[in-house]
């Protein structure tokens, strides 16, 4: 079996008396989808802040691209190879379509100390930020203003400016919140092909977009993992069913 | 509404055609005026680009107008006394050269900005205005009891410094001086906002966690901002002192740091022109209403109190309407 890109080894974060992560081990192997799944409050985003080093675990550790990070910081894991899309969206809200995505070419280029070129007649970074706006539809919208895009736009800008960083590992925090179901459909055949390009780790509410995307689904309750296994497994893992599903088996 | 590109051209065309209709009726005391509206407006063209660009609400930036002035004013006052400014390990002496003392003044305020800011940049918000203002004042009564240069008093210099080639005692060439700066420093700062440092700058202030996830440091982002801000507001220092042939501890005061603050909300933050027009208006103000009542800053206040209440991209954008995102 393929070494996993991405792993964590029993990352445990407790705020109080809250078990937020209870020793969690998950890991992304190359070329697949890994759906984190759960109720709200089961802790996915406390997990998905531990692997993108924003918060650090109180014990375990992660591993990216057969390092350990554990204690790297965002910045350090983006270089990388760390491609992150939020939950809810972190755009430059002002500025255009096209700027936001030339700060993810920028920050890909690791040369921001430019004083007086202007950094949109950058061919470079024009070119790769372009290429990533057309990826996911967005290119006839580049001189908008953030502010106008509809939010089903502002969760595609989202996963152009991570396309920009050409990143060797996807986390994607809810990618289809809010989506629609004519948009979730279209993200969810695009995100079908990108798994080539690098894996994805992806939490997730839409259970259609989930069930028919992962390789593999873990279901993440009041911080621990209660299973992980195929889209059949959990379907009919009875744990799951009482626990998530909302189903007496 | 009018764009914003020709209310700049026309706020450009004032710094042109008020002087020269003063020249042409001679009227030294009105190219004063605008030599002081010009060196306002660069101090908070500085500023601008911390607080417009950065988001770093500066309380403290008189720290950096005073370094200049100090800069100026220390360096001519060893010059006009002919002592040299220290002996050891090395000899430095006064000098009478403006670009000399420019460039000392840039020097120092980028220096103090980058203690400043490294310091400061570990608190936001409203603790970011505090410690900025507590700098502030560190320099303000250091200056106060520095005997040596005057303390409270301040310094006077005799004659205006040099510049080669001009003649600075003539009004009308001092004000071409700071008017081609402050020409040159917005040149810049157009270019500096639409920069590849300019647009992860502008990121960092709206959105930093993006900034990071990107890989780019916005604390760092931010922190070369602050100096490339407060060396601009230092460099107006200096000439500010040069102006008035003075410079005491008020130059350090948080009401200095306030006033340059107060020219970028008039004119709008955030925009290119915003503290050349505020700058504009309020020594317009200072002219016309100081002449009538000395309790004209309540006039000052009102206005302030109007422009943040109703009209909060300041006169450029109560005349040219929201900001357009550039690109």
């Amino acid at each position: 079996m393929a070494e996993p890109v991405l792993a964590t080894r029993g990352i445990s974060k407790s705020f109080g008396a809250l078990k937020a992560s209870d020793d969690v081990s998950i890991d992304l192997r190359p070329g697949e989808i890994h759906a984190i799944i759960g109720p709200n409050g089961a802790g996915k985003s406390t997990l998905i802040a531990q692997i993108c080093g924003t918060l650090k675990p109180d014990a375990g550790s992660v591993n990216l691209l057969g390092r350990d990070v554990t204690q790297h910081t965002t910045r350090a894991r983006a270089k990388a190879g760390l491609g992150r899309t939020f939950q809810i969206s972190a755009l430059a809200m002002q500025d255009t379509v096209l700027q936001n995505v030339v700060l993810g070419a920028l920050g890909a280029s690791g040369r921001p100390w430019r004083f007086l070129a202007p950094a949109l007649g950058d061919a470079d970074l024009r070119a790769r930020a372009e290429a990533a706006l057309e990826r996911v539809g967005l290119q006839d919208h580049a001189a908008t203003r953030t502010a106008e895009l509809s939010h089903g736009q502002r969760r595609q800008l989202e996963v152009a400016v991570a396309l920009t960083l050409e990143p060797r590992v996807f986390v994607m925090d809810e990618p289809m919140a809010g989506l629609g179901s004519e948009g979730s459909k279209r993200l969810t055949g695009f995100l079908d092909e990108l798994r080539h390009e690098a894996p994805i780790l992806l939490v997730e509410h839409d259970m259609d977009a989930v069930f028919s995307l992962a390789d593999r689904i873990s279901v993440l309750v009041y911080g621990k993992v209660i299973a992980s296994g195929s889209v059949d497994d959990i379907q009919s893992d009875r744990q799951v069913r009482e626990a998530y599903l909302g189903e007496d088996a | 509404m009018i764009a914003e590109r020709y209310l700049n051209a026309a706020i450009l065309a004032i710094f042109f055609i008020v002087p020269a209709w003063a020249l042409w009726a001679n009227e030294p005391f009105t190219i004063t005026l605008m030599t002081r509206a010009a060196i306002f407006a660069l101090a908070a063209v500085g500023l601008n680009i911390a607080l417009g660009l950065g988001g770093l609400v500066s309380l403290g930036h008189a720290v950096f107008f005073g370094i200049g002035g100090y800069a100026m004013g220390i360096l001519a006052f060893h010059a006009q006394t002919v002592t040299p400014l220290m002996e050891w390990p090395f000899v430095i002496e006064g000098t009478k050269s403006m670009p000399v003392i420019w460039l000392t003044a840039i020097v120092l305020s980028a220096l103090a900005a980058l203690l400043i800011g490294h310091l400061s940049m570990r608190t936001s918000g409203v603790y970011f205005i505090m410690i900025t203002l507590a700098f502030g004042q560190m320099f303000f009564f250091f200056s106060i009891s520095w005997s040596a240069y005057g303390g409270e008093d301040g310094l006077s210099i005799w004659v205006r410094n040099d510049f080669p080639g001009l003649n600075t005692l003539q009004p009308i060439q001092f004000y071409g001086l700071c008017l081609a700066i402050l020409c040159a420093v917005l040149w810049f700062t157009h270019r500096l906002a639409r920069s590849p440092f300019g647009l992860a700058l502008n990121a960092a202030r709206q959105v930093p966690q993006r900034v990071e996830t990107v890989g780019l440091n916005p604390t760092r982002l931010k922190l070369v901002a602050f100096v490339i801000s407060g060396a601009i507001t230092g460099l107006a220092g200096a000439l500010f002192a040069d102006l008035n042939r003075f410079v005491s501890p008020t130059m350090f005061s948080w009401q200095m740091s306030g006033e340059i603050m107060v020219f970028i909300i008039i004119g709008g933050v955030a925009r290119l022109f915003g503290p050349v027009a505020g700058a504009l208006v309020f020594v317009g103000l200072e002219h016309f209403l100081g002449g009538l009542s000395d309790y004209w800053l309540v006039y000052l206040g009102l206005l302030l109190l109007l422009i943040v209440l109703f009209g909060r991209g300041g006169v450029i954008g109560i005349v040219s309407g929201r900001e357009k995102a550039h690109g």
